[in-house]
């Protein structure tokens, strides 16, 4: 399993982006105008909120019916001529591949963008191969590769962190001499891959949607490399993960749609595909066309509490609104798939001991969930695992387990809080300051500016209100007043 | 009308002065107040950490809490410990004891503007403030409970008070309950972002619905040395208060 981008500990990768102030703008500038570009797209849609509710029947169907859908897609395939092959895992999908580009003696494969093929690996099993070459035609995978592979950072967007400097000097090494301006580095990327499609004997694209009852290849892309992709090689291989499938073209047109608005803020994009092998008296397309259909690890989720991470449609809307992306970016995560859908889905697909620290990394804020186009409830989720972490495997990723099960028998004791109630301004007082302070009614009983064990985190950032006198706290206050109004009545 | 106090943990051990606002607010409007004193906490802390074994009995204790007075309503100065309560009856709904319960409490839980504005249908409480303002919008009260309108239409309606729009609203100001304790490099850079846009807007008193954001931002600001009046809205529109102004929707302006 090859989701992992990183080595290092999270903290580490956290703190490298907190330095990285270049990555950090550029998110916060793509978020910030993907923010004003969706809603738009979305309102100009109208009754965006039923269409959510659409997207989450149609996806939440194909889940149920999985195995059925699967069935009634290969078949139609197959109907057709093509072939499909059912990977269990990474491995099995990438040797099976190796073994068609083996079979076909290709030696220059095209591929368009697509994040199953990241996260297998492909790229380098395919050029171990004696005498084969490969090309990322997807012009931010292009950079990725040339740039030594550099790992993607956004599911959309993948050279989110890059910024046109950094792209110029890359295309240096390809032999360009313009400037860093982005038309004129689109112009000579074209160019240069479009000499290297005319010879390319494979292609290999992702899936937006497969079609379950024709057996077609839905693409959805900005760039037309994918349809290129499948264009001119003879020989086709798609690879898909399993929950890629709608029932029929009426549902991938719903979906398209929602895709495109929540993805990049367009009514469509400027090509939406459907293709499949070449079919009598047509004059382009595969002859030989093969779909590889990715388990590794996705029906860990069927049947568990999170399932509802298999609607998803990949749309990055998620991402663009996480403030947790907005400052560790791609790299924090230390998965190819990042942001909230990735801290949901990676610990499913590949385990806690690597991914258990994403799941915390998050304040629930929910702006994921109230984003999300086919309702994805990615803040539960994340709180499921949390909850899987600590009840179920007992696992050492809270900050302090004594003490957050202390805090559970305190918060579930009057008597217990009450005492703490009375004793939270004494106790409190070795830590505080009475200084002054320069805000304003928040502090009216001094503040603490280090405090120990698990409110450390805390003041680390920020100083914290000292708690008022007991006689002072809401509930003496409360009491008085109520005993006035009551002496009250009564004089009257 | 009967009113319970959901005072929640925060106002019960660092902010006597945001629950002392909302119940003499509410008093004012008409209501009659008791606090059930068996409350503690919604059970956030823990549930949210993943501890929810721990958390049901937090929970119970807190549904019989609030649940033990003859109050039409509750009514809590948190928009987000509103929004546990609210999902309590999703949580416990295969809990023979509690599924009941944790409906008839969600029911009639409401969050202080939300109950002031949509429930008892006042448009000005009679406050006044003289200040420049700006208000962050807690993701809790906005995103699960779904309150977006109540605190602003108030709030635009005190007397003198020049509310300024904050930008980047949307965004979460970094508190997240134990995600503050628990990854303080993350969150420093996400409340560093919210000073910076609070002070970008030239306000001073910022306003929230809830008192945890506010110790949050507030005790970044008192770090950075920054200079702020933090007000819950519970505290605004209990300021100055004129009762002859006070104004219910379908009312007209002029007598
Ligand atoms: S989880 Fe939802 S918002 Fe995130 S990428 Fe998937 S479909 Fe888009």
């Amino acid at each position: 399993m090859t989701i992992s981008t990183s080595d290092k500990p999270f903290l580490t990768r956290v703190k490298e982006s907190e330095n990285d102030h270049f990555m950090q703008q550029s998110v916060a500038k793509a978020q910030d105008a993907q923010w004003d570009k969706r809603t738009a797209a979305r309102e100009e849609l109208g009754n965006w909120e039923q269409w959510r509710d659409l997207g989450e029947q149609i996806r939440q169907h194909v889940i149920k019916y999985l195995p059925d859908y699967l069935e009634q897609f290969s078949d139609n395939v197959e109907k057709k001529g093509g072939h499909v092959f059912f990977a269990q895992t990474d491995e099995q999908a990438v040797n099976y591949i190796k073994k068609i580009a083996k079979e076909k003696k290709a030696h220059r494969i095209v591929k368009s963008k697509s994040m199953v093929t990241t996260e297998i690996n492909l790229d380098k099993a395919l050029l171990s191969l004696p005498e084969t070459s490969i090309m990322e035609t997807d012009l931010a995978e292009f950079i990725l590769q040339e740039d030594n592979w550099d790992e993607p950072t956004h599911i959309v967007f993948p050279t989110l962190h890059k910024n046109r400097d950094q792209i110029q000097n890359v295309f240096k090494k390809l032999g360009y001499s313009g400037s860093n301006d982005p038309e004129e580095m689109a112009k000579f990327a074209r160019k240069y891959l479009r000499e290297y499609f005319m010879q390319a004997d494979l292609g290999i694209t992702g899936c937006n949607f497969a079609i379950a009852d024709n057996g077609m290849i839905n693409l959805v892309t900005n760039e037309g490399n994918a349809d290129l992709t499948m264009a001119i090689p003879k020989t086709q291989i798609v690879v898909m993960g399993m929950e890629r499938i709608v029932p029929s073209l009426k549902e991938a047109e719903v979906l398209d749609n929602m895709l495109s608005r929540s993805a990049v803020g367009q009514k469509l994009t400027s090509y939406c595909s459907f293709s499949g092998p070449q079919v009598n008296g047509e004059s382009d397309g595969p002859t030989d066309f093969h779909v590889v259909i990715l388990d590794n690890g996705r029906s860990n989720a069927l049947g568990t509490d999170f399932e509802p991470v298999l609607q998803c449609i990949r749309c990055g809307a998620c991402l663009n609104v996480c403030p947790i992306y907005r400052h560790i970016g791609g790299h924090g995560y230390g998965s190819i798939y990042p942001g909230p859908i990735g801290a949901v889905l990676s610990p499913v697909l590949d385990g806690y001991e690597k991914f258990g620290d994403l799941p915390f990394a998050s304040s629930l804020c929910a702006a994921c969930t109230e984003t999300c186009p086919v309702r994805i409830p990615l803040h539960q989720l994340l709180i499921k695992h949390r909850k899987v972490m600590m009840d179920k495997l007992k696992m050492d990723h809270s900050f302090n387990n004594v003490l957050m099960k202390g805090a559970g028998v305190a918060t579930s004791s009057p008597i217990l809080f009450k005492i703490a109630l009375e004793g939270a301004h004494m106790g409190s007082a070795p830590l505080s300051k009475s200084k002054e302070t320069s805000v304003d009614n928040l502090f009216n009983y001094g503040h603490i500016e280090k405090a120990p064990s698990i409110a450390s985190g805390w003041t680390d950032v920020r100083d914290l209100a000292r708690p008022p006198k007991h006689s002072d706290d809401f509930r003496s206050w409360y009491k008085k007043h109520k005993k006035e109004q009551q002496e009250g009545v009564s004089h009257d | 009308m009967k009113v319970a106090i959901f005072s929640t943990c925060v106002v019960d051990l660092l902010f006597p002065n945001v629950g002392q606002a909302m119940v003499e607010v509410l008093e004012r409007i008409g209501c009659e107040t008791s606090l059930p004193t068996n409350q503690v906490c919604c059970g956030q802390p823990t549930y949210n950490s993943g501890y929810h074994k721990e958390s049901n009995k937090v929970f119970y204790n807190e549904i019989d809490a609030l649940l033990s007075t003859d109050a039409d309503y509750i009514v809590g100065p948190a928009g987000s410990c509103v929004a546990m309560l609210r999902q309590y009856p999703h949580i416990l709904k295969d809990n023979p004891d509690y599924s009941k319960k944790a409906q008839e409490l969600a029911d009639k839980s409401y969050e202080f503007s939300q109950f002031v504005y949509n429930i008892l249908g006042v448009v000005d409480a009679g406050a006044q403030l003289d200040a420049v303002a700006t208000y962050h919008r807690s993701c809790h009260m906005t995103r699960l409970l779904g309150e977006k309108t109540a605190p602003f239409a108030l709030l635009d309606n005190v007397k003198d008070l020049k509310m300024v729009p904050l930008p980047h609203l949307e965004n979460c100001c970094g508190f997240g309950g134990t995600f503050s304790v628990k990854e303080p490099e993350i969150s420093k850079q996400m409340v560093d972002e919210k000073v910076d846009s609070i002070i970008s807007t030239g306000a001073r008193v910022l306003i929230s619905a809830d008192a945890s954001c506010l110790m949050n931002i507030g005790g970044r600001f008192s770090r950075r040395n920054e200079n702020i009046k933090i007000m819950h809205i519970a505290e605004v529109l209990n300021h100055n208060v004129d009762a002859s102004r006070i104004r219910y929707k379908n009312q007209p302006t002029t007598v």
